[in-house]
């Protein structure tokens, strides 16, 4: 049997220190928590920088530090510093090195890099080694090359090969969610198809019980499939809990694709072991032919800059479809007629339909509007220019041009606020491999006194 | 007039990476479930998202009770069109769908 302790589904996220505590005490084989995903958008693979606050991070990893200490068994974390990109693995190195000096520890490492170089894939390109997925953005060597981060997700065998090292702490770039959770049962002969499944299940920490604050969550894995073990002190897995978290972020609930393979539970079977324990028995893994990895990629889309204008006389807001139009149509033709380079220019009604734009028939406007200027350039201060020819319409523009002049809310000086650098993800496709090895690199690093 | 949010037990849409979209309805009972199967078509969910059914995977999983789409998101994950980064609030329009 090979127990697996996840203590949330993110580090950053948070945790109740009991349960983790609860955890230890089961004796698990291995620590393992996620450090990102690409939830929160392109800015953060483009940037190769965290979401969470470093503070956050640094006080949650040092926790699990210690509990690797008292559980003496590795810990190890995927995705580090949200996406796994090469320079967000070394800001985690950073933060482990700080808390080992700090707590007196004495550590060995297994760093494992994900990032891509531009040129080499665009050469795999050329080799007919990328495949796209559906739906695959249109890609060249160009687009290749220009991309600030190119990440490949790591699957069992590049955490296994780590693990292999005897390292206390893993660290690792881009893995897929599961890959860091299924490596050490599949490397102990656990069952596959159960060994993928409650990776799955478990990834996100506790949500897939009754209560997904706890955060921690247990997975014993054995010959035939695993049982689900929350650590939380009223959480509890049932099988609807369990069988229901394979929809999550899932776009097949049946089927899941890793390298090498991909995992199907369709004849799964659920059964309830107590009140608080759910076994899992019946899922499939299937390799593939081919060894392949999945590819990330972020790429500058230009830089924005934002306005944000408050209407609140009523008459403005009964027509503020009309006055975006016409602020929108004005602001264009003065900053085409006075820029060069190109750019556009979005208006959103915040109160209206800024969610979901013109999906949104049944849309209804309350007693006051924001309205949202973005302009998207090809430089900084060419997106500045154009907030700032934006800026007098959004203050002063009358309905007509027989009224007293209009002023509206700003809630900000100065009225325009840059985003800097824009990202766009630009990849959907996978890269084929003779060697799991050959796009990641294993790094040993000694820390601490 | 019913609408969806009336019978389900809730009803949910989140990413599924930067690409896909997927949304989920959990109806309860087999009764809510099979109604609510019947009601929501694949085109008439196709024309609530602006799509074709022919780019809706639909899933009836008849073991939770919960009707689950997933279709390309109608714009990548953060593109400058995007408005919804975590896709969490497509929910809504299948929430106020009519129901018979």
């Amino acid at each position: 049997m090979t127990k697996v302790l996840i203590p949330t589904g993110a580090l950053g996220l948070g945790f109740d220190r009991a349960a983790l505590a609860r955890g230890v005490a089961h004796e698990p084989d291995l620590i393992a928590v996620d450090g990102g995903s690409t939830d929160s958008g392109p800015h953060y693979l483009g940037t190769g920088t965290s979401k969470y606050s470093r503070g956050t991070v640094k006080a949650e990893w040092r926790a699990l530090m210690e509990a690797r200490a008292q559980a003496r068994v590795p810990l190890v974390i995927g995705t580090a510093g949200t996406s796994g990109a090469d320079a967000a693995v070394d800001w985690l190195v950073d933060i482990t090195r700080e808390i080992a000096a700090e707590t007196g520890q004495r550590l060995k490492l297994a760093v494992l890099k994900s990032g891509q170089d531009g040129a080499a894939m665009a050469e795999a390109l050329a080799r007919g080694r990328i495949m796209p997925l559906c739906p695959a953005p249109e890609i060249s060597a160009e687009l290749l090359m220009g991309c600030t981060n190119i990440v490949a997700l790591a699957g069992a065998e590049q955490i296994q090969e780590a693990l292999a090292t005897g390292a206390d702490i893993v660290i690792a770039g881009r893995t897929t969610d599961t890959a860091i959770i299924s490596a050490l049962p599949l490397s102990q002969a656990c069952h596959p198809g159960g060994a993928w499944h409650g990776a799955k299940i478990g990834e996100c920490g506790a949500l897939a019980t009754t209560n997904p604050g706890s955060g921690v969550i247990l997975i014993a894995f054995d010959a035939e499939g695993f049982v689900v073990i929350p650590m939380g002190e009223t959480a509890r897995a049932t099988p609807y809990t369990v069988s229901a978290h394979m929809l999550y972020e899932n776009s097949d609930p049946y089927v899941l694709y890793e390298p090498g393979g991909h995992l199907d539970v369709t004849r799964a079977q659920y059964v309830t072991l107590d009140d608080r324990r759910v076994r899992v028995t019946g899922s499939e893994w299937v390799p593939s032919d081919r060894y392949t990895v999945k590819l990330e990629g972020a790429r500058p889309a230009g830089f924005q800059t934002v306005s944000l204008a408050l209407v609140r006389e009523p008459r403005y807001v009964e027509n503020i479809r009309a006055w975006c139009d016409d602020v929108r149509a004005r602001c264009s033709e003065q900053a085409r007629a006075s820029v060069d380079g190109d750019f556009s220019l979005e208006l959103r009604i915040i109160g209206a339909d800024a969610t979901l734009g013109p999906l949104d028939t049944g849309a209804r406007i309350g007693s006051e509007v924001g309205v949202l200027g973005i302009v998207t350039a090809e430089t900084e201060a060419l997106s500045r220019e154009v907030a700032k020819i934006l800026n007098p319409y959004l203050l002063h523009h009358p309905l007509t041009e027989d009224e007293p002049t209009p002023t509206f809310a700003f809630p900000f000086s100065p009225l325009e606020m840059s985003r800097g650098a824009v990202y766009e993800f630009c990849l959907n496709h996978v890269l084929a491999l003779d060697d799991p090895m050959d796009a990641f690199r294993l790094e040993i690093v000694e820390i601490g006194a | 007039m019913t609408r969806l949010v009336d019978v389900a037990t809730k009803v949910r849409s989140k990413n599924a990476g930067p690409f896909w979209l997927t949304c989920d309805i959990f109806c309860g009972t087999p009764e809510v479930f099979a109604r609510v199967c019947e009601a929501l078509s694949s085109k008439r969910v196709a024309a609530v998202l602006h799509t074709e059914a022919a780019s809706l995977k639909r899933f009836e999983i008849t073991d939770l009770n919960v009707l689950k789409f997933s279709l390309p998101r109608p714009y990548v994950q953060g593109t400058r069109l995007d408005r919804d980064m975590h896709g969490a609030s497509y929910a809504n329009l299948l929430a106020e769908m009519e129901i018979n």
